[in-house]
């Protein structure tokens, strides 16, 4: 790509649609939009065929100082650049899925998804501390926006506590920033990816990003902003949440906490572990109580993240890997579920599951789709939800068997509320005469869902497009973590039960 | 070998023809595509069997494509064949085939026919991509697959509750042992640092006794532990004792695919896990005997309530469930062949007891209640034949070195090679699996008795009297249970005449009687005392093979003493003196009602898992999240805010402005750190 500023482009092109959206009509603005996310798609698959796969870990690298030691510096690695794909792929299905569903104020609405779309990729490809900050920070502020004005009726308390939440968070994370370029006398992430602090400073300096990540995860008990907000938010704000806002969080944990801070990683693994066991315990039992169809899926994220969170702390590759396979995954799987509701909601406007039933009998190829989401969800090997939970769940098996075990149940709930949720919708008798008139999938929907489905099968037939690129950035991070990873309780011990611990086998996938 | 391909690959591709088709596609052509597709794998799967018999082929690995590379854990589709792989190939195509022929004719008047066909045809590829595997992971793909394809066709009628109930039932307890599994694979990479299993059965011998290794805070001998983990996986899938509990319940698919996946073909997936991982297990005595034991105490529990049930597919589904408790009691004394050999006869000649109990469903309009049959030999005496080739090897008549019916080479086989063990467990297994087999006798005879014997008693039947006036039924529709409690139904026809079924189910009804007839004379002598024929694909127990045929002539006798005595007691019982089975119920009044309630299992998991995980769900949520973190977080922050007399909403209208303001203070003072 030579000196091609690539990644800029990918963030104009949005920002220059966002603003053409905000002065023109409703159906100038959908096809503006459209148009500007389909570029910004073919442009994010140029930049995944030309990402040189074994090649200089940052690649596409913008350098152009601004003032002081404030640069404007953009690149990316194999991990930013399987979220920043995710991201541009997810986009102009939000924006399909918006096109009939949002019906005032279109422009400012297209304007606010292209602006969001501007600040994820932000995220994913800033390579200056106080430049990530602003991206990570202010993609909150459009999707304060969607879900507050073109939310559901409770829209300002969902918004409210969205924010709420994450205020917290970003401002310790901001203090531990301004404490890191003070020390560090830097503000390039790469450079403090490898510079060892403290190991006093490590524990305060985790604890602070944590509290911001812990909440964009979201973990448990810091969760509970994010039923309310995807129950409140539009079918598409609700993808884009799901799909790719949640992953920032997990993408904090690689680039800032493990890196930066493996000691007080290792140290505070237990405070990580404990709350992945609550949350995927708690909140699947949870979702299995719900009648709100976009709850439920709600509450089937956290206890995904969960797994997510173990599979990061697992200090070996399988957990590591797996984690970044979930992530993709869920803002697939999950934005496909998302949209299943979506398409049944723009048809009887509730959420309420016990509306529903035989949809299979008037909607055939909807229950299809339906049936496959479903069915990625709750990791059937094929789709890519078994090679993310199998990879994270076998790292973290080699790290602590009862955090794998309590995984291993989730994975159980998770196929008890999921069917119990596809009984409910797609078959049964049909109980209401309006649900039974619904009619199929119109073609945009059918494209929405169709090309989600490919991607779920790609990722679960043949995972090694998307491991290929991250494989490389993987090791180092495990290279960087695995000599501070804590002992493991499951390791091989030679000899008979009961005698001393004798030398560890040479064979052992134990570290 | 690159046939493999064809034969597990075109189930694939018409199952996707015809489910994508569909509507567009037709019944017709969908049917025709599948059952193709199947005959197709089944003519190429039978010459590679053959080969085998020959003895000492080589294992093939057909390599399809690249999976999983993730640090030192790889795993890769492909496809492997060897003598194990061969006799489930066999096994599979066949049964699929002749299933897929059977539902023309059982399917008939069914309006969702393409997707009835793609869902076999899944299932068959899922089947054999599960034996074919040449890791554990993909093995772990088959398993799950078969679980999809299980759930949609125990669903299939899918407006009837307690179908879809069935089906999330079965689906959830197999998600119970894939815990299991799933554990156990974890544990044996870290162990193996590999999930091949060629590499891990090579390894696992040097590990027996040698290591231990730490789960959920226990330190555990390795080789016990992990076949004990990746035993739950096989006692989910073949409903062994404790995770049984879904398979009676999937009787509510329709009849085909009882026969097919809940008796001939999935549930026997655990019996073939352990088997193939043989070796591991023979490193693992401590595992062998839990084996050993939850398989005879599953062939005993399972056959003393078969032989208290009324409807005729819940018979033959805890039938099933007994013999594969005999299968795993094989297993696990060591004789890996007789419990392939097992497997092997019990698929044709359990797949015929289904498929005719389901030509008497059929003629008898969709009345599943034995106590509203009776005299069926006359009307139907194609299915009364068939029937009675799968009763009678079933219950393994023979004479001793002459001839038996498939179940008297494989039956005693087991109790002999149980008996030749020398353990106690083994012996305890013996005695149990003799009494079990006199049960077997009974059961059998009385579902024979009741249905074709005796006087017409369908008058009272609500199927029977629809179809008397006329009223067109389908499965499909809701309507009672046909298990009643008390029934006395009134001798009669009320008019009706059964008609036997058309030729496409009579043909597999044939074929398969061949082999309930032949399979075992035929078979016996490669699948028992020819190591050659396993050629180490699975682990071979000379010195046992050699004891079973040292056992003492009583208890060769054994199988056939117990089998003329169950017959006689369901001949006195239900030919000779018909008040006799009431008055024994009512006499033993509690054991009936034991019995009769399936030891009350489901009433116990209900009470001790699903209500509890509801209302913990509920106090999470409402206590939990609502109660408890809403109240003092986010709320009572609104609160304290309220309280600090500043209007609720003037903040709320203000929050954006407020963080965009706080954002840009903290980029200021950021800036101004770096500056100065």
């Amino acid at each position: 790509m030579g000196g091609f500023p690539i990644l800029s482009l990918m963030l104009l092109v949005p920002m220059l649609g966002a603003l053409a959206c905000l002065f023109s009509g409703a159906k100038a603005a959908r096809t503006i939009a459209l148009a500007a996310t389909l570029i910004d798609l073919a442009l994010g698959l140029l930049l995944w065929a030309n990402y040189d796969v074994g090649g200089a870990q940052w690649q596409f690298v913008e350098r152009a100082p601004l003032f002081s030691q404030f640069q404007w510096a953009l690149g990316i690695d194999g991990i930013a650049l399987m979220l920043i794909v995710l991201s541009v792929f997810l986009m102009p299905i939000c924006i399909l899925a918006s096109w009939d569903a949002i019906e005032t104020r279109v422009g400012e609405y297209m304007a606010a998804f292209l602006f969001m779309e501007t600040l994820i990729i932000g995220v994913f490809s800033a390579q200056d501390l106080f430049l990530f900050y602003i991206f990570f920070e202010a993609g909150l502020i459009p999707m304060y926006l969607i879900i507050g004005i073109w939310g559901g009726a409770n829209r300002i308390y969902a918004s409210y506590k969205f924010f709420l939440y994450t205020l917290l968070g970003s401002v310790l994370m901001l203090i531990a920033m301004l404490w890191m370029a003070n020390h560090a006398g830097t503000t390039d992430i790469p450079t403090l990816m490898a510079y060892d602090f403290p190991a006093g400073a490590q524990t305060w300096l985790w604890l602070a990003f944590f509290a911001s990540f812990a909440v964009k995860m979201p973990m448990w008990p810091v969760h509970t902003w994010l039923p309310d907000a995807h129950v409140q938010a539009p079918t598409a704000g609700s993808v884009i949440l799901a799909g790719v806002l949640l992953k920032m969080g997990g993408y904090g944990f690689i680039r800032f906490s493990l890196p930066m801070f493996p000691e007080a990683s290792a140290q505070l693994v237990w405070l990580i572990w404990g709350l992945s066991i609550a949350a995927v315990v708690i909140t699947s039992l949870i979702a299995l109580v719900q009648h709100d169809m976009k709850k439920l899926i709600a509450y089937s994220s956290v206890a995904h993240m969960a797994i997510v969170t173990m599979g990061l702390f697992a200090f070996n590759v399988q957990g590591l890997e797996g984690a970044m396979i979930v992530m993709l995954s869920h803002g697939l799987v999950s934005g496909a579920l998302f949209l299943c509701v979506g398409v049944i909601y723009d048809r009887l406007h509730t959420r309420e599951i016990a509306r529903y039933g035989g949809l299979a009998i008037n909607m055939p190829k909807y229950a299809l789709f339906f049936l496959l989401f479903t069915m990625a969800s709750i990791g059937l090997p094929g789709t890519s939800g078994f090679v993310g939970e199998f990879l994270s769940l076998a790292g973290i098996y080699q790290a602590n068997t009862w955090v794998a075990a309590a995984g291993t149940l989730g994975i159980i709930l998770g196929a008890a509320y999921m069917l119990y949720l596809y009984w409910r919708v797609a078959f049964g008798v049909q109980r209401n005469a309006d649900a039974a008139a619904m009619p199929d999938l119109n073609t945009r929907e059918w494209l929405m869902l169709g090309s989600i489905a490919a991607a779920v099968l790609w990722m679960g037939v043949y995972p090694e497009s998307f491991l290929a690129p991250i494989r490389k950035d993987i090791a180092a991070l495990d290279a960087r973590v695995s000599s501070a990873a804590p002992e493991s309780d499951s390791r091989l011990v030679i000899g008979q039960a009961q005698a001393a611990p004798a030398e560890d086998a040479a064979h052992g996938g134990a570290h | 070998m690159s046939s493999i391909l064809i034969i597990v690959f075109a189930p694939l591709l018409a199952a996707i023809v015809a489910g994508l088709g569909n509507r567009a596609l037709g019944s017709f052509a969908a049917k025709l595509v599948t059952t193709g597709a199947l005959f197709l794998s089944c003519a190429l799967s039978w010459p590679i069997f053959l080969g085998y018999l020959g003895g000492d082929v080589p294992a093939a690995v057909v390599p399809v494509l690249n999976w999983v590379q993730s640090g030192d854990m790889t795993f890769d589709w492909a496809l492997r064949v060897d003598a194990l792989t061969a006799v489930m190939l066999v096994v599979i195509t066949t049964v699929s085939a002749l299933v897929h022929l059977y539902s023309w004719g059982y399917m008939d008047e069914d309006p969702d026919q393409p997707r009835f066909f793609a869902y076999l045809s899944l299932f068959t590829f899922a089947m054999l991509m599960l034996v074919t595997a040449d890791n554990l992971v993909q093995m772990f793909f088959g398993w799950e697959g078969v679980g999809l394809a299980s759930y949609l066709l125990i669903g299939f009628w899918f407006k009837k509750p307690s179908a879809n109930a069935a089906a999330i039932k079965a689906f959830v307890v197999n998600r119970v042992g894939d815990f299991g599994f799933m554990l156990g694979i974890f544990g044996t990479f870290l162990v193996f640092g590999t999930v091949s299993i060629p590499e891990i059965l090579a390894a696992a011998p040097a590990m027996e006794g040698a290591s231990t290794i730490g789960f959920l805070g226990m330190r555990l001998d390795t080789m016990t532990i992990l076949c004990l983990l990746l035993f739950i996986g096989a006692m989910g899938k073949s409903a062994q004792l404790g995770l049984h509990i879904w398979l009676p319940d999937a009787m509510e698919g329709p009849t085909p695919v009882s026969a097919l996946i809940h008796a001939a073909t999935m549930v026997t997936a655990g019996v073939f896990m352990v088997c193939r991982l043989s070796p591991m297990f023979e490193a693992a005595p401590d595992a062998l005997t839990f084996v050993t034991f939850i398989g005879a105490a599953t062939c005993l529990f399972a056959a003393t309530i078969g032989t208290t049930q009324w409807d005729i597919k819940r018979v033959i589904a805890y039938s099933t469930c007994s013999q594969l408790g005999y299968m795993f009691f094989a297993a696990g004394v060591g004789a890996y062949g007789a419990a392939m050999f097992h497997l092997f006869t019990h698929a044709f000649f359990k797949a015929l007891l289904f498929l005719g109990a389901g030509s008497v469903i059929h003629a008898m309009h969709h009345e599943q209640d034995m106590r509203y049959y009776g005299a069926l030999r006359k009307q139907i005496p194609l299915t009364f034949w068939a029937m009675m080739a799968g009763t009678l090897a079933i219950t393994g008549v023979g004479v001793l070195g002459v001839f038996g019916f498939a179940g008297f080479y494989s039956k005693d086989a087991i109790l002999e090679a149980a008996f030749a063990s020398g353990t106690e467990m083994g012996r305890t297994a013996f005695w149990v699996g003799a009494f079990a087999a006199l049960l077997t006798s009974f059961y059998s005879w009385r579902l024979m008795f009741l249905t074709f014997w005796g006087k017409p008693r369908w008058a009272d039947s609500e199927h029977i009297q629809h179809a008397v006036h006329g009223e067109h039924e389908t499965p499909d529709e809701e309507h009672g249970d046909s298990t009643h409690a008390n029934v006395h139904p009134h001798e009669g026809t009320a008019g009706y005449h059964p008609h036997e079924s058309p030729w496409t189910m009579l043909v597999p009804l044939g074929l398969l009687s061949i082999g309930a007839v032949f399979a075992g004379f035929v078979f016996h002598h490669a699948f028992i005392d020819e190591a050659a024929f396993w050629n180490g694909s699975i682990a071979y127990n000379e010195g046992l093979i050699h004891a079973m045929h040292e056992v003492p002539l009583w208890v060769k006798l054994t199988a056939t003493i117990v089998m003329l005595i169950g017959l006689a007691i369901a001949w006195l019982a239900y030919i000779r003196d018909t008040s006799i089975p009431e008055k024994t119920a009512t006499q033993l009044g509690p054991v009936y009602r034991f019995l009769y309630n399936k030891w009350y299992f489901d009433e116990l998991y209900r009470l001790v898992f699903i209500v509890p995980a509801l209302w913990l769900g509920r106090v999470f949520w409402k206590g939990g999240d609502e109660g408890i973190i809403d109240r003092f977080g986010p709320n009572g922050a609104a609160w304290v805010v309220e309280k600090g007399a500043v209007a609720a909403k003037r903040v709320q209208s203000g929050l954006l402005t407020s963080y965009a303001l706080i954002m840009l203070l903290g980029l200021v003072a950021a800036v101004t750190w770096v500056l100065f």
